[in-house]
């Protein structure tokens, strides 16, 4: 295996472009109160991807939300280039709208049937304003094309005639017209077949290089994110539970739920399949209205011990820049990696 | 056990009449798959993977026209009357699909559901049906079965759920598992739960799996032979070991290098340009060549290449096969 690199691709520390600072978001519901999210902090610097990762429930997709206030804080803060946005009108956040875009998993479902690709891709720049007059705009529908990798004449077309990868490289154009200071990729690549995945990272990393942009990449596929990010933030139960960089989560995970997730993600490679020796988790992520005291991944933890039900960990450093909220962090998972994996039934 | 394939299928095609004119969507596959193996079918959507196995089973489409030999332990399917291919069907195979609730009735509880197949096919009473089912959804790993033997399918979790479905597929043990992307939509964890389990009870029932997946992962881990298919065709067979050591086909060869591979950070992913044929028009030589960075000649354009040995039980169809080592990738 090659040595990764020491460094993220980032050059200086650049300015923070987007921020969650101790951010809940609660859901009333029937059966009691969802804690979406709860006490998230991160931050996203200019030009660097942040990957967020988890399972369904964890809590990305409503944190990703919460940057472009398309869900309501409950406590906590949400800065957008330096402006607390936490409490901004609705008449305000159209200009929020502006600054953070968003890619969503299923371009058919995030695109009107009825409308044209270029007057999908047009509508931001009506909205903000961006352009004068209806041959200007044409020709920024047609620049956006030439960006994201489709024909011209596509722009005529309606979204039924396209491949799920080309209405992709539409949700990606539309997140472009504005020229966003970041983009928020929510699950971008999960619905696409695998040849066309690559296609898309691939494009998503060229348009970071050429025009310099900021992605928050959600997704539950961490070979992706990981392939994608500068720095990655892990999230159970609504909590972040591990940030670092991929080689530091990837080579050294410190938390034990990151180290089963990884156990868990099949290889390619048959041989190393048979010798891996996988964490498999008992049961199910705990309900969201009724989160375990203490640690909240202490239910399902191999390593769980008797002070995991008292202290709700904190993220606290185990290398430079990379943090975990486990008492035990890094002696936990260095346990695990020698206890056999269980047998089928998984549950008790 | 014999050495006689549980499931044994040859020169299957499958013809659906749509408004558009017949879709070609499986143009003649030739695979099988022994008791107590795991046979992986492998390809991206469209590719004919899993139509190929509903048509092998007598469940495709009532506008398909189906053509081929299909022997269900020795029995040729497609000889018989509909009735005793849904019997044998019924007693012989088990099915897991995606979505456990394409499978789940949302108003029954999970152990009537489970029971019944028992009751049908084995002629067991209710009671007896009952008290299978409470030991098959214990043997899946459902906690208090015997308490949750009386729940609905929406007080179960996604991954509670097919492990349901698991049980219902194995009630009257079934000598052929059909797993069609069992877990492509559940999380990562519970993914590895239920491959863990299946592989389990694989090797204690010695079930025969054909698990259908796109995840080149999954298939590393769970099989023992896999056919890569592309266009309706099988392009490349073989045991699981040679066929990830030294892919022959450039469809295969790219497919395993589209996939981020943490020791190569930072490097562009390998990517497929275009899309695959429309099963309206199949080109007449290799569906891949409009797509292939070999850039074969005439031949491959006219010509569709045989299935050729490459070594032992590893066959490959393309006139160029590539020279790959596993550790270049």
């Amino acid at each position: 295996m090659t040595e990764y690199a020491a460094v993220p691709r980032q050059r200086e520390p650049a300015e923070v472009v987007a921020e969650l600072d101790r951010l809940n978001v609660w859901f009333p519901t029937r059966a009691g109160v969802v804690r979406a999210v709860d006490g998230v902090s991160l931050r996203i610097r200019r030009g660097e991807t942040l990957g967020l990762v988890g399972e369904s429930g964890s809590g990305k997709s409503t944190a990703g939300l919460a940057l472009l206030r398309l869900v309501d804080p409950s406590a906590g803060t949400v800065r957008v280039a330096g402006q607390d946005v936490t409490r901004w009108s609705r008449r305000r956040l159209r200009a929020l709208r502006r600054r953070v875009a968003m890619v969503f998993q299923d371009p058919q479902a995030s695109l009107d049937p009825r409308r044209t690709i270029g007057a999908s891709i047009a509508e931001p720049l009506i909205v903000h304003r961006l352009v004068d007059g209806a041959a200007a705009r044409r020709q920024r529908v047609a620049e956006l094309l030439d960006l994201v990798g489709l024909r011209r004449e596509l722009a005529d077309r309606h979204p039924h005639e396209l491949s799920g990868g080309q209405r992709q490289r539409v949700g990606i154009a539309r997140a472009l017209a504005g020229e966003p200071d970041l983009i928020v990729l929510d699950e971008p690549i999960a619905s696409l077949d695998l040849s066309v995945q690559a296609q898309i990272m691939n494009l998503l990393r060229r348009l970071q290089r050429d025009l310099g942009l900021t992605y928050l990449f959600i997704a539950h596929d961490l070979a992706a994110v990981e392939h994608m990010s500068d720095r990655l933030a892990v999230m159970y139960l609504g909590r972040i539970v591990e940030t670092g960089t991929p080689a530091q989560i990837w080579r050294r995970p410190a938390h034990p739920y990151t180290a089963a997730l990884l156990s868990a993600i099949p290889v390619a490679d048959p041989q190393v399949e048979r010798r891996r020796r996988r964490i498999i988790l008992r049961g199910d992520v705990p309900s969201p209205v009724d989160p375990p005291a203490g640690c909240r991944f202490r239910t399902r933890c191999p390593q769980a011990r008797a002070e995991c039900a008292e202290t709700d960990p904190v993220l606290v450093e185990v290398d430079p820049g990379h943090r975990a909220a486990c008492l035990f962090a890094g002696d936990a998972v260095r346990a695990m990696s020698v206890t056999e994996p269980r047998r089928a039934g998984g549950s008790d | 056990m014999s050495d006689s394939p549980v499931l044994d299928v040859e020169g299957l095609a499958v013809t659906i009449g749509t408004r558009r004119g017949p879709a070609r969507a499986v143009a003649g596959v030739d695979w099988s798959v022994q008791a107590g193996q795991t046979l992986a079918l492998v390809g991206e959507s469209g590719s004919g993977k899993s139509m190929s196995v509903l048509a092998a089973t007598g469940l495709a489409p009532r506008t398909a026209r189906v053509t081929g030999r299909v022997r269900l332990l020795g029995t040729d399917l497609t000889e018989v009357s509909p009735e005793r291919r849904r019997r044998l069907r019924g007693r012989h195979v088990g099915f897991v699909f995606q979505d456990p609730m394409t499978s789940l009735n949302p108003v029954l509880t999970v152990g009537r559901q489970v029971s019944e197949a028992g009751e049908e096919h084995l002629g067991l009473t209710r009671r007896a049906a009952r008290a299978r089912a409470v030991e098959l959804l214990d043997l899946v790993g459902i906690p208090s079965a015997a308490q949750r033997v009386d729940a609905y399918p929406h007080q179960f979790s996604g991954g509670m759920r097919q492990r349901v479905v698991i049980a219902m597929a194995l009630a009257c043990e079934p000598d052929l598992l059909i797993a069609d992307e069992p877990t492509t939509a559940l999380d990562v964890t519970t993914q590895a739960q239920i491959v863990e389990l299946v592989a389990d009870l694989q090797h204690r029932l010695g079930t025969a799996v054909v698990w259908i997946t796109h995840d080149l992962g999954v298939v590393a881990g769970i099989a023992d032979t896999v056919a890569v298919m592309y266009a309706g065709r099988i392009v490349e067979q073989g045991p699981v070991d040679a066929v990830f050591a030294h892919p022959a086909h450039p469809y295969t060869v790219a497919l395993l290098a589209a996939r981020p591979d943490p020791a190569a950070r930072g490097a562009d992913l390998v990517t497929i340009p275009g899309a695959p044929p429309s099963p309206w028009e199949l080109p007449t030589g290799c569906a891949f060549f409009p797509r292939c960075p070999v850039r074969g000649d005439a031949r491959c354009e006219h010509e569709l290449p045989p299935l050729v040995p490459v070594s032992g039980r590893h066959q490959v169809r393309t006139f160029y096969p590539q020279a790959t080592d596993g550790e270049d990738r």
